[in-house]
């Protein structure tokens, strides 16, 4: 009678035990705070759909969206946190202060930062994506495909993540191609359909045959199709919208990074880290390339896929020069990682300023 | 850099392009305030108009349905308004501000399930001649339908205010609603029409967004363009013929500034996207500074709340 029951009662709490390691496993709380509307069809759109990933690998996940860079978001970040919230994402550059702040006074929550470097708690991990390799497929195609050798570029804000940009994908133009002439447009907005679309019309009017992007709405491909110029997606892939522009997409995927981060926090193994991945782990995928293209320049980008994936290309590799014929990198040498977050000025080959 | 004539009639053609929706509901919203209703909702009924046209269009299919559709769905949401401030007598200024929030936020949720679809292409009308005449010929063929309505409508507008029967009751009605009351005219019925009517224009604005201009549906894609529009009312001094003029010189400015930005003119970018909006300011406040005219063409009982019973 004794032994049983002390038997019954061990097996109960080793029961118990497990049922509240599966429990406590199975409820770990993701939180993410985007900067627009889920419904942009771009950047946080693309978030989004590394939330759903998320959802799909059994966690529950909360969103708010169209949160202000302000004092509005220590706010959300507060009730998150406060909410039961073990895990919150912060997508967009202006929240760095405010998710650092909030960090502080919870240090039982991870956070992470996309797309910024402050990381003043051991709570806080960044992490960012490098789009400028896809755009090195980009410029390399663009100087192909291009016969006025006239490239537009509508660009967004003047950061240093749309100038790595301009400058990756004009160094790999330039490569293929030393005649073209890359224009740059900006049209102050991440997305205005109606704006992107006349600066698209501008560009055109002026003679480019190609059109790069770094907004985020689908009225420049849309506007290229018209003109029956080509075009590249951005954050998704603008195939559908576009398929006679679009040559090809470079798409944002969050979701195997996100799906990482909760389950690290589900194991107990979270641990503060500075992430900043490319083709090779997948957060930046280059999508089908058009038949349009000949095949030798479609074997051509996949080998320099390859290349910029196994790191045996580097999307800046010397000599590189700026605007006045400065040495920025030297030959042989690749620009190192703190370089390139802080690049604010433009290499020899793209015209005009870069807005003050 | 390219001058050639068929260049210039290319910019100009994309100015006109650009100015479509403004013009579409500048006019409509000066039909509202004429008759003395101040609707601050422009913004949230072109969204609606937005979204409506587009879902239209993606279910049924029929572009005609989608236009009319996204026109009687500005006229549905500017009922709401219509009944608070005629029938409960509610303040223009706060219900209009609450219109616009209403309808970007209920945009946003029907448009979940449309978000990432590509729209139709809609016909555009004489796209054979417009190779025949240089210059002309792409300024004035290959448009849509909705474009050349919309460079009719001040002239109608104009016409309709000023030389017909209708147009006078509108505009006593919103110069002294006693006096039209007291003539029996029913200043209530007025109103609720010059309201639809702005609903109707403000979504038709939106569908052409959506549908025409740049076809596709996300957020917030009118982008404040309702805002201007009623700005452009205020500073046209209620004249459909100066609301063409500013919203030529707005979008025209706009398109400028890509172009000079392309071009690679050496002037501060910030400072070209804040031109539209300066000069189009500056322009409608030199071409109606006649204070005299100004009192004469503002509806006197603007935004003002009118008891039938007193």
């Amino acid at each position: 009678m004794h032994k049983f029951f002390i038997r019954s009662f061990v097996s109960s709490l080793v029961l118990l035990f497990t049922f509240t390691v599966a429990a406590i496993a199975k409820d770990v709380k993701a939180a993410f705070v985007y900067i627009g509307p889920t419904g942009d069809h771009g950047w946080t759109y693309q978030h989004d759909v590394g939330r759903k990933a998320v959802e799909a690998a059994g966690f529950k996940t909360t969103y708010v969206e169209g949160v202000p860079e302000s004092a509005d978001a220590e706010r959300v970040l507060r009730q998150l946190a406060n909410s039961g919230h073990d895990i919150i994402f912060t997508t967009s550059f202006g929240y760095m202060n405010p998710t650092n702040k909030v960090a502080k006074e919870f240090p039982n929550v991870k956070f992470e930062h996309a797309t910024g470097y402050k990381r003043e708690h051991p709570n806080v991990s960044t992490y960012a994506a490098r789009f400028y390799e896809g755009r090195t497929i980009l410029g390399t195609i663009a100087g192909t495909m291009t016969k006025s050798n006239v490239i537009g570029y509508v660009a967004s804000f003047p950061i240093p993540e749309v100038i790595r940009g301009i400058n990756s994908f004009t160094l790999a133009a330039q490569k293929v191609n030393p005649n073209i002439k890359t224009k740059i447009v900006w049209a102050f907005t991440w997305y205005d359909p109606g704006k992107e679309a006349e600066a698209a019309k501008a560009l055109i009017d002026q003679g480019a045959d190609v059109i790069a992007q770094h907004t985020d709405s689908t009225a420049i491909v849309q506007m290229a199709e018209k003109a029956g110029v080509y075009a590249f997606g951005q954050a998704s892939d603008m195939d559908k919208f576009a398929p006679k522009a679009v040559l090809t997409s470079v798409e944002n995927n969050w979701g195997p990074y996100y799906v990482d981060r909760v389950k690290a926090v589900a194991n107990g193994t979270w641990n503060q880290k500075d992430t900043w991945h490319g083709i090779g782990d997948g957060m930046v995928v280059i999508s089908d390339l058009d038949s349009q293209m000949p095949a030798d320049l479609r074997s051509k980008v996949k080998k320099l896929q390859a290349d910029l994936a196994s790191g045996k290309v580097h999307s800046f590799t010397g000599p590189i020069y700026d605007q006045k014929g400065n040495l920025m990198v030297a030959e042989g040498k690749t620009a190192d990682d703190g370089m390139l977050a802080g690049m604010m000025t433009y290499v020899k080959g793209v015209e005009g300023d870069i807005p003050k | 850099m390219i001058i050639d004539i068929n260049f210039i009639g290319l910019i100009i053609a994309s100015i006109m392009a650009s100015a479509v929706p403004l013009i579409l509901a500048s006019c409509g919203e000066l039909i509202t305030e004429r008759s003395g209703v101040l609707n601050l909702g422009v913004e949230g009924m072109m969204i609606i108009g937005a979204i409506s046209g587009f879902a239209l269009m993606t279910v049924t299919g029929s572009l005609i349905i989608a236009i009319f559709g996204a026109m009687l769905a500005g006229v549905l949401i500017s009922t709401i308004f219509a009944f608070l401030t005629q029938t409960l007598i509610t303040n223009h200024v706060a219900t209009g501000l609450a219109l616009t929030i209403f309808g970007i936020g209920i945009s946003a949720m029907i448009g979940k399930n449309f978000v990432g679809i590509p729209g139709k292409e809609f016909p555009v009308l004489f796209e054979s001649l417009k190779d025949t005449i240089p210059l002309i010929g792409p300024i004035l063929f290959g448009h849509s339908i909705v474009f050349y309505f919309a460079f009719a409508l001040p002239f109608i507008t104009s016409y309709f205010l000023k030389k017909t029967k209708i147009g006078l009751i509108v505009r006593a009605v919103g110069d002294s609603p006693d006096s039209a009351s007291n003539q029996g005219i029913n200043v209530r019925l007025v109103r609720y029409a010059c309201i639809l009517y702005g609903g109707a224009m403000s979504g038709l604005a939106g569908a052409y967004l959506s549908m025409i201009y740049t076809p596709q549906w996300i957020e917030n894609m009118t982008g404040g363009r309702g805002w201007i529009a009623l700005a452009l009312v205020v500073f046209s001094t209620w004249n459909p013929i100066k609301i063409l003029i500013g919203a030529m010189i707005f979008g025209g400015l706009t398109i400028i500034q890509f172009h000079m930005q392309a071009i690679g003119v050496r002037i501060p970018v910030q400072f070209l996207t804040a031109l539209p909006y300066i000069v189009t300011i500056i322009v409608l406040v030199v071409i109606s500074r006649d204070s005299r005219k100004i009192r004469l063409s503002t509806p006197s009982s603007l935004g003002k709340s009118f008891h039938k019973d007193n």
